[in-house]
C-alpha cells in the first residue's frame, strides 16, 4: 500500500543533489508530491512529499549512495497528506529593515493575533557583515482586513523596520 | 440553456488557436448565453473564453463588476477582439478554471485599448485598466492557445507596487 512520507534532506550545497535524490526515489518507484528545495546559508535543503509503498528503511537504503556521495543527512516521517488542497492566500506581508533579533517573532505574533494563517514564508539576510538587513515575505490568509493587519503591525514596528501589507486578489479566468 | 463542461489542462485542445467568428447568428448568440451561464456558475470566475468549453471561435466574456471599487465596464461580450495598445506592466496573481488548484504570478499590461464586435455585430472600441485589463488579457490569451502557465513569473523575489488605501 502506498503511503506519504515527508523527507527532509540537508547538506553542504554542491551540484547534482536534486538529480541524484530524485532519480534515486524514481527508480525505487516513489513519486514526488509538493516539494520545497532551496539553498540556505550554503546548505542545500529539501523537503519532499514522497508517495510510495516502501518502508522508511527501504527508502533510506535506496538513497544511501547519493546520501554518502553528497554527505547529506536524511530524515523521514510518515505523514497524513493530501494533494489538491491548496489554500489561496489573500494577503502578502513584506518586511525589511536592519537585521536584529526578534523581527520574525514579533511580526508573526501579531499576525497570529489577527488570525492570519501563514501559508508561505521566505526570509533572507542581505547587506553585509557589518550592516546586515533582514528581508521577509509572508503569504497567507486572514479574514481580518488588510488595513487592520497593517495598522497592528505598524503599531508594533520599530522605526527602522518597513512593513507593508498587500492584498492578493487572485483573478480566476 | 446549460452550463457547459470546462476543459482542463492537460487537455491539448486548450493550446489550439481559435478562428474568427464570421457571422453573428442565432447559433453564436445562443452559444454566448451558454458560455455566460458557465462563467457565472464557476466559483469567482470573472471571465471565460470560448475554447475553455471546447468551442474554438474568438469569443470571450468578461465581467469584473463583482469587484468593488475598481474601474470597469460591467458585462463585456468581446467577439474577434484585438488589443491595439498596451501600456505599463504589473505583476498580479492569477488562477484559471482550466487549471484547478494552482495560482501564480503573471505580468500583464496595466492599461489596454482594444477593438471588438459586440453581440449586434457592431465594431466597438474600449479602454480598460487594472484588474479588468488583466482579465481581458487572460481571456484573450485563451484564443491564442495560451494559458497563464505560459506566462508565470517566479513567486519569489517578485515586486509588487504599493497600493494606496483610501
Amino acid at each position: 500500500m502506498s503511503v506519504w512520507y515527508m523527507l527532509t534532506i540537508v547538506g553542504r550545497d554542491q551540484p547534482g543533489i536534486v538529480a541524484d535524490i530524485s532519480n534515486g526515489l524514481f527508480s525505487a518507484g516513489c513519486q514526488l508530491g509538493e516539494t520545497s528545495m532551496m539553498r540556505l546559508g550554503g546548505n542545500f535543503t529539501m523537503m519532499l512529499m514522497v508517495n510510495c509503498d516502501k518502508t522508511e528503511i527501504e527508502i533510506e537504503q535506496q538513497l544511501q549512495s547519493s546520501l554518502t556521495e553528497h554527505k547529506l543527512r536524511l530524515h523521514i516521517d510518515p505523514i497524513e497528506a493530501y494533494l489538491h488542497e491548496h489554500i489561496i492566500p489573500n494577503m502578502r506581508v513584506s518586511v525589511y529593515g536592519a537585521d536584529r533579533p526578534g523581527i520574525v517573532a514579533r511580526v508573526t505574533k501579531i499576525l497570529q493575533q489577527q488570525e492570519f494563517n501563514i501559508l508561505d514564508l521566505e526570509s533572507d539576510v542581505a547587506g553585509s557583515d557589518d550592516k546586515p538587513i533582514y528581508v521577509m515575505h509572508i503569504e497567507g490568509h486572514s479574514s481580518t482586513s488588510v488595513e487592520d493587519i497593517e495598522r497592528a503591525l505598524l503599531n508594533e514596528a520599530q522605526s527602522e523596520i518597513d512593513i507593508k501589507v498587500f492584498p492578493i486578489d487572485t483573478l480566476v479566468g | 440553456m446549460a452550463v457547459l463542461p470546462i476543459l482542463t489542462y492537460p487537455d491539448a485542445t486548450l493550446k489550439q488557436v481559435s478562428h474568427e467568428v464570421e457571422q453573428i447568428d442565432d447559433t453564436v448568440l445562443s452559444f454566448i448565453t451558454e458560455l455566460e451561464e458557465t462563467m457565472r456558475n464557476g466559483p469567482g470566475g470573472v471571465g471565460i473564453a470560448a475554447p475553455q468549453v471546447g468551442h474554438f471561435e474568438r469569443i470571450v466574456i468578461v465581467d469584473v463588476s463583482s469587484k468593488p471599487k475598481i474601474e470597469q465596464h460591467g458585462r463585456l461580450v468581446l467577439i474577434n477582439p484585438e488589443i491595439s495598445r498596451w501600456d505599463g506592466m504589473k505583476v498580479g496573481r492569477e488562477g484559471c478554471m482550466s487549471v484547478p488548484d494552482f495560482t501564480g504570478n503573471v505580468i500583464r499590461a496595466e492599461r489596454i485599448a482594444l477593438s471588438y464586435l459586440d453581440e449586434q455585430g457592431e465594431s466597438q472600441e474600449l479602454e480598460a485598466s487594472g484588474y479588468e485589463a488583466r482579465a481581458i488579457q487572460h481571456e484573450l490569451d485563451h484564443l491564442d492557445g495560451l494559458l497563464f502557465l505560459d506566462r508565470l513569473v517566479s513567486r519569489r523575489n517578485d515586486l509588487f507596487k504599493r497600493k494606496t488605501y483610501k
